[in-house]
């Protein structure tokens, strides 16, 4: 195992760790937190480094544990539809390896060219496909973890149909490293679909949540339908995609349903892609309040991109904007969001007093004894995720 | 337990506290009817305000509480505590809203689970997750036991079907847990920790619109290996049915002599697919099916809604019809890899005639979970050991394979005591974290799940020596 002394390039959200520890391992992974306890080291583990400034800055940062050694796919059964991964393999690798088999992870990962299966569980954010295939959480099925004291813990399996013990794999995924280190992974998968065809057109902003219930509600399922506003005031684009053998019909139907549009077996460039990342706010919602997220992200003046079936959007500044604007932005759009029954949370965003980046938290009590108890020296990650965690 | 009693009363209804022994005797078990135990008390909540004030005086009374929705269970999950209270939710029963836009609907605990789609069926919605207990058990149930069905190879779990839950937390707290919300997955950790992580009080689950068509199809094979050759042919052709079920020559007898379901004669093993989604594409993965299945000697497709609920009935009533051909039987449930199903089926054929024990296979083919049904003659001596013996043995095979010991009924007090054959030491000790945050005086539903009770002072993986518990003739240790 490498340990070095850690460089600028190393900073997690400004903060410099004095290490970086670079195990080959999951017992050598278990080794660095043990070292790490006995001497009361913050550790923050890290994949491919795309998506580290996300959250808030760690209060404090001795050891980065780069993961990017444990990178082995280590079995993928294709006959079961499973694979199990290390945490350091990305998901191209994964993508690359599975594809050769005729199937997928259905999570679409647009940072492809870094992410990996730890960093996209520990964010858990979702693309395009969720509303199909749902997130991170509902395809994982089985997980290795290492808690702060170096207990090296499994649960689930490589089966589909599992209940026995909890799920510490949901626990985990959106756990933004807070919470110990995810050291493999278990995934069911899809088979990769026949065909591909995405129906993109203008659509007026007030047809779009009509349009939206429609296509939620339509025989020709949809995998996902996303829409990029890039100017608050512009016309947004829709771009439904379909999936299977039955692709073409169906898209036909979609395009009949949308009133028109381009029928394509590529993406349009922005499907599921996120292009400025210093300033990030992530909105979810149910499907009646998309006119309301519309309307919000359209009055703060903020780029919108997003699924609009699944209920999750990302707003981009388009511009630089000052930390008390974003304070108040944030307010403003959190306020006429969570009337329509929605949430708004700050992805990222550069350090800024007086930022609420998460707004209320349903169980957080409960969320800080979790906490309490899987890191009670406060070592992983401290403070980079809700209610200071 | 008489002031706990006093104290109840105080706070719920006159008629929602049963103290009566003929009918406390009730509840003495669940589904799997070889464990009992007479509750302490039973208590019959009818709001969640309610649900919280009991589990408040049992955190007074330092007493353990059990949550109870249909009873349905298989694995003893509700089985009560003598020295504790049982909380039944059977006056919570109402679908509180429906809400088509947002495709979801907020209901009570005891609502059944097939309550949840009538309610909905004539707009073109159902609930997706559909155990074969649907129409009795309880959506509190079916969360408590992550639940699933013939579906769940396409469609998923409760736990993906579920939205948010309100619980009262073991110290009685009313809390959500809503996926929308930002932080850690409680609601995944909750779903499927059968009752002992608190009780759900309220459930906003998610609605599926109906697919625009569905195909059933019943395929007759001599032998069990060609079914299953089949079911890998399917999956590796890339198409993911909503259900491929299987059931071998027994089971069929079984079924055939219960409900008359009339499958094809001789059938060495018959494989039920269903394919649904929109017209075009069921269409041509039927095209597709049709080729894959070739080596059946007999293929039947539904052409109508009475055709495929004939088809699906001998499946259906498989459990129940078993009685018919054996006075008694044990239900196992496990998991193998699909791939391994070949020669788990041909593991337990021996185990079969080693011990001289009936074991009739139904199973849920496209994910491997396996319901063997152990048969044997409870009137004859040492035939019921035989029959755990077979069934304890069924378990070890699916660990071997890679698989879990128990895909949907969960591990409740039955299975406990495998729980370390599957897990290390510091897995349980790592789950026993989440317990313990939640309860943090281990009295929601106390002896599930894990096999040794452990209490959250101390600090898991470094214990030695007997446990204090057992030391003192408290607890066993498995
Ligand atoms: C529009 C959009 C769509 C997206 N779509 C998807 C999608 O469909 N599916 C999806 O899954 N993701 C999606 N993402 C997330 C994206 O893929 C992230 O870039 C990626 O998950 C980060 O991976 P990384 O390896 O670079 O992590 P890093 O940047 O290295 O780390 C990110 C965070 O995870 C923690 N972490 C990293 N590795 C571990 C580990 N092994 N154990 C514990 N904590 C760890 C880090 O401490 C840090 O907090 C999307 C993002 C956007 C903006
Ligand atoms: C004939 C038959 C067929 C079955 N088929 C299937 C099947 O196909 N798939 C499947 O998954 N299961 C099946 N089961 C098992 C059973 O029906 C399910 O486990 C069901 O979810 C239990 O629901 P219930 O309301 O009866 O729960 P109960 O038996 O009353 O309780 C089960 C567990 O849930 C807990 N619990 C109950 N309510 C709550 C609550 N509100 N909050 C917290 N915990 C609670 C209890 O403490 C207990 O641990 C079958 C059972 C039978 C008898």
């Amino acid at each position: 195992m490498t340990v070095r002394p850690a460089d600028a390039e190393d900073a997690v959200g400004g903060v410099l760790p004095r290490w970086v520890a670079l195990p080959e391992s999951v017992e050598e992974v278990a080794a660095v937190l043990r070292a790490c306890a006995a001497r009361d080291l913050a550790v923050v583990p890290a994949g491919g480094g795309t998506k580290l400034h996300w959250g808030l800055p760690p209060e404090r940062c001795d050891v980065l544990l780069d993961l990017c050694c444990l990178n082995e796919i280590l079995e993928h059964a294709a006959g079961d539809l499973v694979v199990r991964a290390q945490a350091g393999v990305t998901m191209d690798a994964l993508a690359a390896a599975l594809a050769g088999e005729g199937q997928e992870l259905a999570l679409d990962v647009p940072f492809s060219e870094g992410a990996t299966v730890g960093g996209t569980l520990a964010t858990a954010t979702a693309g395009p496909r969720a509303f199909r295939y749902g997130t991170a959480r509902d395809l994982l099925i089985g997980v290795t973890v290492v808690l702060p004291d170096g207990t090296v813990a499994r649960s689930g399996g490589k089966v589909v149909k599992n209940v026995a013990g909890y799920d510490l794999g949901k626990l985990f995924t959106g756990s933004h490293g807070t919470l110990g280190v995810i050291a493999e992974a278990t995934f069911r998968l899809h088979p990769l679909p026949a065909a591909r065809r995405w129906v993109s057109a203008e659509v007026a902003a007030a047809e779009l949540p009509g349009l939206a219930a429609a296509l939620a509600a339509a025989q020709a399922e949809p995998s996902a339908a996303e829409v990029d506003r890039p100017e608050p005031d512009a016309p947004p684009v829709l771009s439904v995609l379909v999936e299977g053998a039955a692709a073409d019909s169906r898209a036909a139907a979609v395009r009949e349903l949308i009133g028109g549009g381009e029928v394509t077996d590529a993406p349009p460039p922005w499907w599921g892609l996120i292009t400025r990342d210093e300033v990030l706010v992530e909105v979810r919602f149910p499907a009646t309040g998309l006119a309301a997220v519309l309307e919000a992200a359209a009055r703060a003046g903020l780029a919108l991109r997003g699924s609009v079936l699944a209920g999750r959007v990302w707003l981009e500044a388009w511009r630089p904007v000052g930390g008390d604007e974003l304070a108040a932005t944030v307010a403003g759009l959190r306020r006429r969001v969570e009337a329509a029954g929605g949430r708004v949370s700050v992805t990222a965003a550069p350090p800024c007093a007086g930022l609420d980046r998460w707004g209320q938290v349903s169980g957080l009590p409960l969320m800080r004894r979790v906490k309490e108890r899987f890191d009670p020296g406060r070592r992983m990650s401290p403070g980079r995720f809700v209610g200071g965690m | 337990m008489e002031t706990l009693t006093a104290a109840l009363r105080s706070v719920l209804p006159r008629d929602a506290v049963i103290t009566d022994p003929v009918r406390l005797r009730t509840y003495e078990c669940d589904g799997l009817t070889y464990h009992r135990a007479t509750p302490g008390v039973v208590v019959l909540p009818a709001t969640a305000e309610q649900v919280a004030r009991v589990v408040r005086l049992c955190n007074d009374f330092g007493v353990p509480f059990v949550a109870r929705g249909s009873g349905t269970g298989l694995s003893g999950g509700a089985l009560p505590r003598e020295d504790g209270v049982l909380i039944v939710t059977s006056k919570m029963r109402a679908i509180l809203e429906i809400d088509l836009p947002n495709r979801r609907a907020v209901v009570e605990p005891g609502v059944t689970n097939l309550a949840i789609t009538e309610a909905v069926r004539e707009q073109g919605y159902y609930y997706a997750p559909d155990p074969s207990s649907q129409q009795v058990c309880s959506i509190g149930g079916n969360v408590a036991e992550n639940s699933g069905g013939a579906h769940c190879l396409k469609y998923g779990f409760t736990v993906n079907h579920v939205e948010a839950c309100e619980i009262v937390t073991p110290d009685g707290d009313l809390v959500t847990l809503d996926r929308m919300d930002p932080g850690y997955d409680l609601l995944g950790a909750f779903i499927g920790s059968e009752g002992t992580l608190g009780v759900a009080t309220k459930i906003t689950v998610r609605l599926s619109r109906a697919p625009e068509a569905v195909t059933t199809v019943l395929a007759a094979f001599e032998s069990i290996e060609q079914g299953g050759q089949a079911v890998s042919a399917i999956i590796g052709a890339g198409i993911v049915p909503a259900a491929i079920e299987m059931m071998d020559a027994l089971a069929i007898e079984a079924a055939e002599a219960a409900v008359a379901c009339s499958y094809p004669a001789g059938a060495g093993a018959v494989l039920i697919v269903e394919l649904d989604g929109p017209a075009a594409e069921v269409e041509r993965q039927f095209a597709r099916l049709r080729e894959l299945c070739a080596g059946a000697f007999e293929l039947r497709v539904a052409a109508d809604a009475a055709e495929r609920a004939a088809i699906w009935k001998g499946r259906k009533s498989a459990f129940a019809a078993v009685g018919r051909i054996s006075p008694a039987y044990i239900v196992q449930d496990g998991v193998v890899p699909r791939t391994a199903l070949p020669g788990v089926l041909a593991a337990i054929d021996r185990l079969s005639a080693e011990h001289g024990i009936r074991v009739a296979n139904v199973f849920h083919a496209g994910d491997g979970n396996l319901h063997p049904l152990v048969l044997f003659d409870d009137a004859e001596p040492g035939a019921g050991e035989r029959a755990e013996a077979v069934s304890g043995a069924i378990l070890d095979l699916c660990i071997e394979h890679g698989g879990s010991i128990t895909g949907e009924h969960g591990v409740g007090v039955d299975k406990a005591r495998y729980m370390p054959r599957m897990f290390s030491a510091a897995d349980l000790d790592t789950m026993q974290l989440v317990r313990c945050a939640f309860d943090p005086r281990g009295l929601a539903n106390p002896g599930k799940v894990f096999p040794t009770p452990r209490l959250c002072g101390e600090v898991p993986g470094v214990r030695k020596g007997v446990h204090p518990l057992v030391e003192s003739g408290k607890a066993e240790q498995f």
